[in-house]
């Protein structure tokens, strides 16, 4: 897969300190992106961080457009909001249900260069 | 104990210029092996970014960056032209995914850090989407876990007092307004709210109201809240038993650890703590009433 410099930044975050997503599907998204030779960001744990307000929740949050594979969007949306860098509203986020989805489904969304809602 | 460390390292797996590529099976082991010890990892290669950075700037608000990559035997020398991250870099070679995390935790030496396993980051997060900032959470918990901000309104203030696997202040909110993203189930690990979680939520203060008389029921009106739930008609032994029978539910019906209430503080405290609470409540509802919010 070609690397796109107009593409939506990927942001994976890996849950570790708790086993709330389903191991195999965060392994095989991760494999996924592995595999594809795009770059991209991975995080421990997204919640982890919230609780330390880490600032580089602020760059992901003010980077530009980005996809995000992680938890309940609901959950997620409000982690940042809880470490005082809200996401930006309207179109600029996808936030990506591991706890949901499969890896198959996960990983289509991310490799689209579409933002969707 | 929680480490307060801002960002104890960033690691990039640096696959442009000057670099070979790495395996995507090999390069699958060393993000799993460093993820799952607790390290951020980003993947870095030229032409990446818009702006033409081969890094992205989340990695350069870390106060150490590590830069891997298999530089045939020969790390070059890197420095923040910012002057802001100190940057080291190593050659990973052929190393595997263990082999790349022990250089790591070399690197990281004694710099604190959250163990994934030793610690997990439980604390309450609010949707402020739902919240009407009844203070039922702030006048519900115990360990000062709620506090308000400038505006009066309720916020998270003290994530660390939070009592791990805990979720007693989301079970009391009739909004469905408060998450702990690392429980189990939904609605309070951040699935969407149904329609049905609401009208548990209902059925839940009104069983609350049962056991510790009207203080659940008359909080959902705002307006009569700082009236009515600390009226003086409520004895102070009558609050603390109301929490008491409320916490004891819930830990029958699995909602609260058995160590939670164990180490529960002594009556007076509980005592002490819960008049504190009221308090803090009442004035920031009354500012608020008095602020129009």
């Amino acid at each position: 897969m070609p690397e796109e410099s107009q593409s939506p930044k990927i942001l994976y975050c890996r849950c570790a300190y708790a086993q709330v997503v389903p191991g195999d599907v965060k392994d095989g998204v991760l494999k996924s992106l592995c595999d594809s030779g795009v770059a991209f960001e991975t995080v421990s744990d997204l919640c982890e961080m919230s609780a330390r307000q880490d600032p580089r929740l602020k760059s992901i949050a003010e980077g530009g457009p980005v996809k995000i594979a992680a938890c309940h969007p609901r959950a997620v949306k409000w982690l940042f909001h809880s470490a005082g860098v809200p996401l930006p509203e309207g179109d600029a986020v996808e936030i990506l249900n591991m706890r949901e989805e499969s890896a198959t489904g996960i990983t289509g969304k991310l490799f689209n260069r579409e933002l969707s809602q | 104990m929680v480490s307060d460390e801002a960002s104890p390292i960033q690691v990039i797996l640096y696959e442009g210029d000057g670099s070979s590529a790495v395996p995507p099976d090999r390069r699958f082991e060393i993000f799993s092996a460093l993820l799952d010890r607790g390290y951020a990892v980003i993947r870095a290669a030229k032409g990446s970014y818009r702006n033409g950075d081969a890094l992205p700037a989340t990695a350069v608000e870390a106060d150490r960056m590590l830069v891997l990559g298999d530089f045939g035997g020969d790390a070059p020398v890197l420095e923040d032209a910012g002057g802001r991250t100190a940057i080291e870099t190593r050659d990973i070679g052929a190393l595997d995914g263990e082999s790349v995390l022990e250089m790591v935790e070399k690197f990281r030496d004694d710099r604190p850090m959250n163990q994934p396993g030793a610690w997990k980051p439980w604390f309450p997060v609010i949707d402020y989407d739902r919240c009407t900032n009844c203070m039922q959470c702030l006048s519900f918990c115990l360990f000062d876990v709620y506090g308000v901000d400038d505006d009066n309104r309720i916020q998270v203030q003290n994530n660390d007092n939070c009592k791990t696997n805990c979720p007693a202040c989301s079970r009391v909110c009739p909004e469905v307004a408060i998450m702990f993203p690392k429980y189990s189930g939904g609605p309070i690990n951040g699935e969407p709210v149904s329609e049905q979680d609401l009208e548990r939520e209902k059925m839940k203060v009104d069983i609350s109201a049962l056991l510790g008389g009207d203080i659940y029921s008359k909080l959902r009106e705002r307006s009569e809240t700082a009236k009515s739930r600390f009226s003086k008609e409520r004895s102070s032994d009558k609050a603390l038993d109301e929490r008491k029978k409320c916490l004891i539910k819930l830990q029958g019906e699995g909602m609260i650890p058995a160590d939670v209430l164990e180490n529960l503080p002594s009556p007076e405290e509980i005592q002490r703590k819960a008049e504190e609470a009221a308090a803090k409540a009442q004035a920031a509802l009354a500012a608020a009433e008095g602020g129009g919010g």
